[in-house]
């Protein structure tokens, strides 16, 4: 297949809008999958801590 | 599934590297990757010139003071605009330039068709101190340019990087850049005269800021100033407009 | 400086400094007649003077405890020091440019104090120098915290943040001597370029390994903003300043790109700067300061996550809005229209997630003039996204573009928002990083606070008046069908606007100075906390309560 300029344009606004489309489904999975709820609040309390080091092992 | 997949995610600083690149460069490739394939698209302008080794030192003089930080080169597709500048730009007309200088503000007037719109002679007066042609003016006095002896020693240098990148200049005309310089700022000597041979007689060949014994920097300036939306008539041939291209004037 | 290296580190760090320094030398000598030279010598300096401040301690006790113990808190100092002072420079620039244009002569008769030169450097000058040091310095401050690791280099942060000044002299000199791209924010030229990507490439590689090294499983998402800053800056930065110089011995180059794709190049790469230096960047900033600030947990880390891969995806596809009705291709400028007005969503839903986040701690927005600083930036953030979605659609482009409006557009964002959320996070910052009890005056701080809003409001009033009188005097007909006003009569009903926009301009660089004099004398004359808090003094101890 050669690449001509219109072939590439419509590659580009087709495929581009199902690759939106899918990028926002996955991130919204990602958002709202009931067992990421208690690692995501614990990250938004996290830096609410007080204390002064890094964490040794 | 998308839980082990995520989990990953975020474990993996690498991974989420790789996402965001994922996200952030569609946007990029999907509007610039058709534009190299848009030498198909561009208007074809058979009778387009490069510029000659004084307009490009000029032009660099433009980009070195920043005069696109006030002036635009991009009349734009819109009435008004059509009826003050002239026609709209094409695509074409800035094929040879590196970079482009459309500009992104107009603190003063667009100046895609201004070449042969003013005398040289006008051009000078007013980049000395534009305040004394045009007294409401904020635009900076540029006096220095004509003490500035033009630097033409390495022009042969910037015509032959033009050519690697594409720019059909030839081998002559990349080994006499220094003598065409010096040449269309001293209108009937030889240099001169190599001027027109290789670049066309359309070309102005003329003593821009008026002293022929030395070429200054405010030389260059104007032949570029002259030159511009004149390289091509493609913008006249196919469009509303009623103007033709301006005759040159010095 | 290097107190905290050891004595390996040192002779590491000595020879780096000697090799930019030997750099510089052949850059002088390749360079000799042209301009090049001067920034050889430059650099040759700048390597010099830091080899010999390593040396000036060479031989000091090295470090006893056990480093990975505390965190790296010397390379943020500086940081926040270089961004204070590129802010006053800036922002100088700024209003000398500002008041050039309102009275042409305040210039000298030599090239370098012409508008065009002078521009770049007001405009490298805050966002490079001020925006940039800022944000490596937070970067640093929130990566280790968030992490709770300790910066996985010893040298390498020194390294990023002068070499990134670095970069930021020879850009903003070589303007003055005017060496330039022309491509806007990305001015500087081929061998800058360079060391940039070497710098940056550092600091890429240090942000990942220090996020590697966290103690937290998850990663906040701050860092997400931040790394999103650097990753896509790399690939911004790179793309658009592919170049061939005209000799090794020249400062001139030029770029691959030729006319149209030039200006879809440098239009992308100009919006995603926006994007992702001013935006994403500090967007990171946000999510950390404002919530230890306001003491309260960020409303919904949700929409956050949302939101961050909104803004990611999004503004890529914006750039084109700036090439309406150009010669470039219809359906690219549509393109960019349509996801420009699309990232209202993601950008709205951070500033409201900022607002939010404050809802049931009013009381101490109105008392701690550093909250209110963090507030007053969301609230800038929401309007001028809304207006840069709106001033996107192609109509609306065609009278705001080249005009004043685009540039109080910008200033609504750049004062408003980046500068604001910059200070609001230094003010929290630079107690607990000198481990002060608070900042020298909270009146100072007040101060500084109302300077900066009038004079923004100043500013960006004033612009959007003069650009959209310019803009409609451009496209107004007469009866008669010819046009109504000359370029000459819309410059001259300019010019009370630009008085306006220098003295606006002026009042917010007072407020900066104000609050350079505030941070000095928190490090000199506040007492040490009692405690050393990590978490920066919450609004308990903030004075005036
Ligand atoms: C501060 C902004 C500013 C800068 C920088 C600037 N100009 Fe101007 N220029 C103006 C303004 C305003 C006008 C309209 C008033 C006048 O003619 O002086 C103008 C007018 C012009 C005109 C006449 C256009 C016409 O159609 O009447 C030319 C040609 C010109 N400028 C060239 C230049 C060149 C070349 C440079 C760089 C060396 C430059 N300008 C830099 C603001 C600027
Ligand atoms: C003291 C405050 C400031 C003043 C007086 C000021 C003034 C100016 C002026 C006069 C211009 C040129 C406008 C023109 O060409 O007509 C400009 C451009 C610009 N400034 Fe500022 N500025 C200030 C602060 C800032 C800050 C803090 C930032 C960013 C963090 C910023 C970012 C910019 C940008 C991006 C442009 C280019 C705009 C464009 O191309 O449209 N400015 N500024």
């Amino acid at each position: 297949m050669d690449f001509s300029y219109n072939s590439l344009v419509a590659f580009s606004k087709s495929w581009g809008l199902f690759y939106m489309m899918g990028f926002f489904l996955c991130v919204c999975v990602y958002a709202f999958w009931p067992k990421n709820r208690k690692r995501f609040d614990r990250a938004k309390h996290s830096i609410l801590d007080q204390d002064d080091k890094p964490w040794q092992k | 599934m998308p839980e082990m997949f995520h989990r990953k995610i975020e474990r993996s600083a690498v991974l989420f590297v790789l996402a965001i690149i994922a996200a952030a460069s569609v946007g990029g490739i999907i509007e610039i990757a058709p534009l190299f394939t848009i030498d198909e698209t561009v208007e074809e302008a058979p009778d387009m010139r490069m510029y000659t080794p004084l307009e490009l030192a000029g032009r660099n003089i433009y980009i070195r003071e920043g005069c696109y930080a006030c002036h635009s080169q991009m009349i734009r597709t819109l009435r008004d605009e059509v009826e003050r500048y002239g026609p709209y730009s094409l695509a074409v007309e800035s094929r040879y330039d590196r970079p482009m200088l459309w500009g992104s503000k107009r603190t003063g007037p667009d100046l895609a068709r201004v070449g042969g719109k003013y005398s040289d002679f006008w051009h000078v007066a007013h980049l000395t101190n534009p305040r004394d042609v045009v007294p409401e003016s904020n635009m900076p006095a540029y006096a220095f340019l004509a003490r500035n002896q033009l630097r033409t020693e390495d022009l042969r240098d910037h015509l032959a990087v033009q050519r690697t990148l594409g720019v059909p200049y030839t081998e002559e005309m990349v080994e006499n850049a220094a003598r065409d310089a010096y040449g269309q700022a001293t209108p009937d000597t030889d240099f001169a005269a190599g001027v027109t041979e290789r670049y066309g007689d359309a070309t102005q060949v003329s003593a821009f800021d008026g002293v022929t014994t030395h070429v200054t920097e405010m030389d260059a300036l104007v032949a570029y100033l002259q030159i511009l939306g004149r390289l091509t008539n493609a913008a006249y041939r196919d469009t509303a407009a009623t103007e033709k291209p301006p005759e040159a004037q010095d | 400086m290097i107190r905290q290296l050891t004595s390996s580190e040192r002779q590491n760090a000595l020879v780096i400094a000697l090799a930019v320094a030997i750099v510089g030398i052949a850059m002088a000598a390749v360079g000799r007649s042209d301009v090049l030279g001067v920034h050889g010598v430059i650099v040759m300096l700048f390597g010099g003077i830091v080899a010999y401040l390593v040396m000036s301690t060479f031989y000091d006790p090295e470090p006893t405890e056990d480093r990975a113990a505390s965190y790296y808190d010397d390379p943020i100092k500086a940081g926040i020091i270089l961004s204070m002072a590129w802010a006053v420079f800036g922002m100088f620039m700024g209003v000398w440019v500002a008041a050039q244009l309102a009275w042409p002569d305040l210039a000298f008769d030599a090239g370098w104090s012409t508008f065009g030169r002078l521009r770049p450097t007001h405009t490298s000058g805050v966002i490079f120098g001020f925006g940039g040091n800022a944000l490596i310095a937070t970067s640093f401050h929130v990566v280790q915290r968030t992490s709770r690791a300790r910066l996985a280099g010893q040298i390498s942060p020194w390294f990023v943040l002068l070499g990134f000044n670095l970069f930021c002299l020879l850009a903003v000199s070589g303007y003055l001597m005017g060496v330039t791209q022309s491509k806007e924010y990305a001015e500087a030229e081929w061998y800058a370029d360079l060391w940039l990507v070497i710098v940056w490439v550092t600091y890429f590689i240090l942000y990942i390994a220090t996020i590697a090294r966290r103690k937290e499983p998850h990663i906040y998402v701050a860092n997400w903003y931040f790394m999103a800053f650097i990753l896509v800056v790399a690939i911004l930065h790179i793309v658009n300043n592919l170049a061939i110089p005209v000799s090794w011995g020249s400062v001139k180059s030029y770029t691959i790109w030729p006319g149209v794709q030039d200006a879809m190049v440098q239009w992308w790469y100009g919006h995603n700067a926006v994007a992702f230096f001013l935006t994403a960047g500090f967007l990171g900033m946000l999510y950390y300061y404002l919530p230890v600030r306001a003491q309260r947990p960020i409303f919904s880390y949700r929409l956050s996550i949302l939101s961050f891969w909104g803004i990611t995806f999004f503004y890529m596809w914006a750039g084109s809005h700036h090439l309406h009705y150009t010669a470039l291709p219809h359906w690219v400028q549509t393109l960019g229209m349509t996801f420009s007005v699309m990232l209202l969503v993601p950008s709205w839903a951070s500033a409201g997630n900022a607002l939010l986040t404050l809802n049931g701690a009013w009381h101490r927005v109105r008392d701690d003039a550093t909250l209110r600083f963090m507030m007053a930036a969301a609230v800038f953030y929401g309007l001028s996204t809304f207006e840069g979605s709106f001033m996107a659609i192609r109509p609306v482009n065609s009278l705001s573009h080249y005009t004043d409006w685009t540039v109080g557009h910008v200033h609504a964002g750049a004062l408003g928002w980046v500068a604001l959320i910059t200070f609001g996070s230094l003010y929290t910052l630079v107690p607990s990083l000198w481990r002060r009890e608070r900042m020298y005056s909270a009146a100072l701080v007040e101060i500084h606070f109302w300077l900066a809003i009038v004079g923004t409001l100043i500013y960006v009033f004033a612009m959007w008046n003069s650009g959209i009188i310019q803009g409609l005097m451009w496209r107004t007909y007469t009866e008669e069908g010819a046009l109504a006003y000359s370029f000459i009569d819309s410059l001259v009903a300019m010019y009370p606007y630009y008085i306006a926009r220098a003295f606006g301009g002026l009042l917010f660089l007072i407020g900066t100075v104000v609050g350079c004099y505030n941070m000095w004398m928190t490090v000199r004359s506040v007492p040490m906390a009692a405690r050393t808090a990590d978490v920066p003094v919450t609004a308990a101890v903030v004075p005036g309560e």
